[in-house]
């Protein structure tokens, strides 16, 4: 699985850090380093009013913030893998 | 609002607009034969002797707009049917101006007695023996000696052009450094920079498909730039142009300043490796010093390699203030990571091609860097950028640098440190920041306007919006 985090100055100025390490952390908790692979990418083109952008294999999620990161990455990544 | 600072800026951009027109229209091999009729349509002259010798020299503006000559490798040429052949005598007395006074003092100041009357008491200057020191000029006290000099020799500080029997200027390829000094200061716009801007368009088009992606790297100097519109609205406009995002070069400058500071402290001396027309000065003038310029890549190539390894579909394409970064992106060892390079000038032109308005368009964001990335963009800059890279990583050492504003200046200090370090001796500084530009890259040819310490304001206010305080955060924050 590969998780692209938005680092383009949108998301930058909305916590896209914030989130970096918090994917990072959660990732080292659940002993995911092998199955997972961390990225980051220079804007996917979704800029959204609130939150970070993060792409999951093909797909798109906007809004990220790091208030709902635990339900997010139980969703999109603990529950796929 | 006016945008450029001269005339001569504003043809050249009427000549690259019309140019860029043709070529979003596809349209420009059929029609850039009629460009310059664009723009003189009418019968009588607006600049020179006649519309047929206007027309003449804007038909070589639109082949510079379209990439100048292939077999010359430099980006900065002269239109010699453009040059004006100023006089470049040297000193000389202004015949109406000598009162043929009694003190002699333009005499009396010459210590290589150039200086001769005719019978009717009236000074003049005998070239065999001048040596060009002014010494007349400051005693006369007519003001009635003056120094002939072309305006592109007079900028030229590394000696590359030539105007050997009153011929139009000649540049020395293997001298000049491509800092685009001479671009600026000819009034009659008779030496200019190659653009690339087709190869841009080009890449904007084909990115349409969704199978590449353009970035647009922009130099910090674009703070004092585009100031009839908010950097927001500019950004707006890259996209609005067909760019897919816009990225510091700034953020390239926090990680060149991380490097490089540690580069500084392992070999104890180093020079600054950003600024390409210092670089290229050092190649060619003082090679001596070739191993104490650090091995980093400058900002521009840093962002660039960085951008590559986050998209492998991305282009880059670099904006700034500067014609020798045009060279820069050639070298072998910037080619794979830098796509082409444009000026301010050259955006302008583009954006207006196409219509865009900046003022009227809503504000995107710009924030990769730090304040210290930021600040690489005036003189003093980047020593201030190491010295802060050195703290931030707790490394025990001492910058000690020397800060070179100006071609003139890194001359004079890479001579006297060349002299010392061959006989084993350390200069008293260990860093030299290399700034060809006057000010800095704030300063540039490519700028749309020019002005050291407005620019200068405007830069550090800039730095200091940034959202992360150290170079370390702003790094941090894309490394994923």
């Amino acid at each position: 699985m590969i998780i692209q985090i938005c680092i383009g100055s949108s998301c930058h100025l909305k916590g896209s850090y914030e989130l970096v390490e918090k994917f990072k952390n959660a990732i080292e908790a659940h002993d995911l380093e092998a199955e997972v692979t961390l990225a980051g990418s220079f804007c996917t083109g979704k800029c959204n009013r609130e939150g970070v952008t993060v792409q999951i294999d093909d797909e798109i999620y906007t809004g990220i913030t790091p208030e709902d990161f635990k339900d997010f990455f139980k969703e999109k990544v603990l529950a796929k893998i | 609002m006016r945008k450029f600072d001269t005339k001569v800026q504003h043809l050249k951009y009427q000549v690259l607009r019309e140019v860029a027109k043709e070529a979003w229209d596809d349209t420009l091999l059929e029609n850039f034969l009629d460009i310059p009729k664009i723009i003189v349509p009418g019968d009588e002259p607006t600049m020179r002797c006649c519309v047929n010798k206007e027309r003449a020299i804007l038909s070589e503006r639109v082949k510079m707009a379209m990439g100048g000559t292939r077999e010359n490798p430099n980006n900065i040429e002269v239109l010699p049917m453009a040059c004006d052949k100023c006089p470049a005598s040297g000193y000389e007395v202004v015949a109406d101006s000598c009162r043929n006074c009694l003190a002699h003092s333009c005499e009396d100041s010459c210590k290589f007695g150039a200086v001769y009357f005719d019978h009717d008491h009236r000074a003049h200057i005998d070239k065999d023996k001048c040596k060009n020191c002014g010494q007349c000029a400051q005693n006369c006290s007519f003001s009635a000696i003056v120094k002939r000099e072309r305006p592109c020799m007079k900028a030229c500080k590394v000696k590359a052009i030539s105007a050997e029997g009153g011929k139009s200027a000649s540049i020395d390829n293997s001298k000049c450094i491509q800092c685009g000094a001479c671009v600026y200061k000819c009034p009659f716009g008779a030496i200019t920079d190659k653009s690339y801007i087709l190869n841009v368009i080009d890449m904007l088009k084909k990115s349409n498909d969704g199978k590449s992606r353009v970035y647009a790297v922009v130099a910090p100097a674009i703070y004092s730039q585009f100031k009839h519109a908010k950097l927001g609205q500019v950004v707006s406009g890259l996209k609005a142009l067909g760019f897919h995002t816009v990225v510091e070069a700034a953020l390239g400058g926090d990680m060149v300043a991380l490097k490089e500071s540690r580069e500084l402290a392992e070999k104890g001396f180093l020079t600054t490796s950003c600024c390409p027309a210092f670089v290229a000065y050092i190649k060619s003038q003082v090679p001596d010093m070739l191993p104490y310029v650090s091995h980093n890549f400058s900002p521009m190539v840093e962002m660039a390699k960085f951008i590559k390894e986050t998209d492998k579909d991305a282009r880059v394409v670099f904006i700034g203030p500067c014609t020798a970064k045009k060279g820069e992106a050639k070298l072998e060892k910037s080619k794979p990571h830098i796509d082409e390079v444009l000026t301010f000038e050259e955006l302008q032109a583009l954006f207006d091609s196409r219509e865009i308005e900046l003022e009227k368009l809503d504000e995107d964001c710009l924030d990769n860097a730090s304040y210290y990335g930021r600040i690489f963009a005036r003189s003093g800059g980047v020593s201030e950028a190491a010295a802060q890279a050195l703290k931030e990583q707790g490394i025990d050492f001492e910058a000690k640098p020397l800060v070179c504003n100006g071609i003139e200046e890194c001359m004079k200090a890479l001579l006297v440190a060349s002299k010392k370090l061959k006989a084993g001796q350390m200069p008293e500084y260990n860093f030299i920041e290399g700034m060809a530009c006057l000010g800095g890259c704030i300063n540039g040819a490519g700028c749309l306007t020019h002005s050291e310490v407005k620019n200068k304001m405007e830069v550090d206010k800039y730095g200091k919006e940034a959202m992360e305080k150290s170079i370390k955060d702003a790094v941090n924050a894309v490394m994923v």
